[in-house]
């Protein structure tokens, strides 16, 4: 091994970079993406934030006071919309490209090309997203499930837009799991096998494949729509022969899974997080692996448990209402072996693991509040109320968004090579746990009294609770300016600096280089043993 | 590397192929879900074509079954269209016919189609038309109106435990897409 002239040559080819903005818009480096794709999400989470801050300054007291209906409802689509295929998704993404392949040890992606450019379509997806509210008539209207005929007879021509907005998000999370896939097949250090994978690894390759497998089923709904609306097709018009509720059928085919595409990765990074700031090795692994696959199976035969109301025969809510309660049995099995890591070990309370805990408490709440939904009789009163916005808000912000918080509090040192600060992380912590609960909880009351969701006004009743509800909404939203300027911060070197192992108990390849990461790693595969 | 790009380039062909063919399976969806309706018929259409009535069929008399009748209007739609007959009682097995009246207040000719649909839909295997209004679109002039029959019978094979159902008719404007010749009027 000729060390130092390999680090010469290294010095003269591959650090070099094009200056400024060039070098974001032609890298194929997969940290420099992972960036992008962070950063990205990161922008897309305060816009679709600002737009949750519409939606609650409207409903902070009974009546029509700030906005019109009209608009409320694009706001509440563009949020949905946002906040899906604009935050969270993008924010995985972004981790994968960082960490994939340096937690199995691999140069880079296995297509760094096509890496640039499923980033690089997303920023005008939701550029045409965004620019379809300014136009007259306004932007999308009929909730981000866009349900026909709402989205097909009663939309106005700024559906053309979303539809093709919604195309190249789908063919850039597709290229995304694609990549994600060849490159944990193909790139794996040597004496990395199946079973030795880190669990981020394992969730987020199911999770390309249930991408690969439903976001073409959602590029083909929102094709449907388009004909339907503009070139005379009847699948969805009953008066041409076809059928409403058949829409609901293709959607949710699709929307069951990518509710798992959101949290499974969360339930890797939490798998990280919990062993190290215990001290012990994940309890379970093995089961770990077959809960997240058997999860991931199951979502492709639930999807109807969104359509109970639709007038199924009973043999169908049945078979959907105990396939939907099936799932608690892998997801508590990944509950119980977090608790399980911790039992016994010696925890220390760092920042990621702080999010880890609340993740685990508050996503389990999300889950029952699931499970509840899941019974047919009582899911007709709780049907399109605050109660199942509680419930999927437990499980995507204080399920997934933590994780992602989470996850960026664990890894940032080795990004940025500096420690975040530790001030401004405890602020940030505790100013989201308090607040995102003062935002949700209530709403599970509200919800279970009737209040519908999607409507810009309210019962009278509900005016104490929505007032609450509204100023937890802006505290949380404030809370996450705290997040930024930490971010900012360690992004600008400033702090402590970081180890190469950063936390005493982290294990795995990624913890082997320096922080932060140099531009290339791994270019000589390291050896598993 | 190269082995590694031709391995990497194998599989990305594999992959796509999903892709495509989970993007052909999205609208396979859309046979797939008529077909499978029409089996169960769980989701309450009816036969588009018209059944035949065998003169020698055995009535029920022992059973009973009332067979309500209810219309609406898409929306848009100006037609004046209501069920002459609310609810009938029929023994399965036994023809019956019924009459909608449609008026059409408009200044315009128009063309309507009637989309049925029975709840609960399990009950919809067991109703036979044969003859209504509803197989083909109706044209009507300004200011003209009609009566229209529907002659059913209900299949003695209809479960027990269904004592009640209810034929829904929902009418259309299908003016701009249709081929429908205006004549009546």
């Amino acid at each position: 091994m000729s060390s130092v002239a390999d680090d010469l040559h290294h010095d003269e080819h591959h650090d070099h970079k094009p200056a400024g903005i060039m070098r974001w818009l032609l890298t194929t480096n997969h940290k420099d993406i992972g960036t992008l794709y962070l950063w990205f999400a990161f922008i897309m989470f305060l816009v679709g934030g600002a737009m949750a801050m519409v939606i609650r300054a409207e409903l902070f007291q009974p009546g029509l006071q700030i906005v019109e209906p009209n608009f409320f409802n694009q706001m509440t689509t563009v949020h949905g919309l946002i906040m899906v295929f604009g935050a969270v998704m993008p924010a995985f993404t972004g981790l994968a490209n960082w960490m994939v392949p340096l937690m199995i040890g691999a140069p880079d992606m296995a297509l760094p090309r096509m890496n640039n450019w499923s980033f690089w379509i997303l920023p005008g997806a939701f550029l045409i997203l965004l620019a379809s509210l300014f136009l007259e008539g306004g932007g999308p209207n009929f909730g981000w499930t866009f349900y026909a005929p709402l989205s097909t007879t009663y939309s106005n021509d700024s559906t053309a837009l979303f539809v093709f907005s919604v195309h190249i998000m789908g063919i850039s999370s597709i290229m995304g799991a694609i990549n994600v896939i060849v490159t944990i097949f193909n790139m794996r250090a040597p004496g990395m096998t199946w079973m030795k994978m880190p669990m981020f690894v394992w969730t987020w390759l199911i999770t390309a494949f249930l991408l690969i497998a439903v976001m073409p089923v959602l590029a083909g709904a929102v094709t449907m729509v388009l004909t339907d609306k503009y070139f005379g097709t009847s699948f969805f018009d009953a008066a041409g022969g076809g059928d409403p509720v058949l829409f609901q059928h293709i959607f949710w085919f699709f929307g069951h899974p990518e509710v798992y595409i959101m949290i499974l990765p969360a339930f890797g990074i939490i798998s990280h997080i919990v062993p190290t700031f215990s001290r012990k090795k994940l309890f379970g692994y093995s089961s770990m692996v077959y809960a997240t696959a058997s999860i991931a199976l199951l979502s492709f035969i639930v999807w109807a448990h969104h359509m109970f109301t639709t007038g199924m025969p009973l043999f169908a809510e049945m078979f959907f209402m105990f396939a939907t309660m099936l799932i608690s049995v892998p997801t508590g099995v990944k509950v119980f072996n977090w608790v399980a890591t911790m039992w016994r070990g010696s925890i220390s309370y760092e920042m990621p693991m702080m999010f880890a805990l609340a993740f685990i408490v508050l996503f389990t709440i999300g889950g029952f509040s699931g499970l509840m939904l899941a019974i047919t009789p009582v899911d007709f009163q709780y049907h399109d109320t605050y109660f199942v916005v509680a419930h999927f808000h437990y499980v995507l912000v204080t399920g997934a968004v933590f994780s992602i918080m989470a996850a960026v509090y664990y890894w940032l040192p080795k990004w940025c090579g500096k420690m975040y600060d530790q001030t401004l992380a405890q602020w940030h912590f505790w100013c989201s746990l308090i607040s995102v609960n003062l935002l949700f909880f209530p709403m599970h009351f509200v919800g279970l009294a009737g209040m519908p969701r999607r409507i810009p006004d309210y019962a009278l009743q509900f005016a104490d609770f929505n007032k609450w509800i509204s100023i937890g909404g802006f505290a949380f939203g404030l809370s996450q300016l705290i997040f930024l300027a930490l971010i900012i911060k360690a992004s600008r070197k400033i702090g402590e600096p970081a180890t190469a192992q950063v936390w005493d108990g982290a294990e795995g390849l990624e913890w082997e280089v320096p922080s932060p990461a140099p531009y290339h790693t791994f270019e000589t595969p390291p050896e598993v043993k | 590397m190269t082995e590694q790009s031709q391995s990497n380039n194998r599989m990305v062909i594999k992959l796509v192929a999903i892709v495509i063919g989970m993007f052909g399976f999205g609208f396979a969806l859309v046979p797939l879900y008529d077909v499978f309706c029409d089996i169960t018929g769980i989701n309450g259409k009816t036969n588009p074509y018209a059944a035949t009535y065998d003169v020698n069929t055995d009535v029920d008399t022992s059973r009973e079954i009332t067979v309500e009748f209810i219309t609406r209007n898409q929306s848009g739609m100006p037609w004046d269209f209501e069920a002459r007959t609310h609810r009938i009682k029929v023994h399965p097995g036994e023809l019956k016919t019924v009459e909608f009246y449609v008026r059409n207040p408009t200044g315009r000719d128009i063309i309507g189609q009637a989309i049925p649909s029975v709840s609960p839909g399990t009950a919809a295997l067991y109703l036979n038309k044969t003859e209504c209004f509803c197989f083909e679109q109706q044209p009507l002039k300004a200011g003209a109106e009609a009566l229209m029959p529907m002659q059913f019978y209900v299949d003695p094979q209809l479960p027990e435990d269904i004592k009640v159902f209810t034929l829904s008719y929902t009418l259309y404007d299908v003016t701009g897409t249709s081929t429908v010749a205006m004549n009546r009027g």
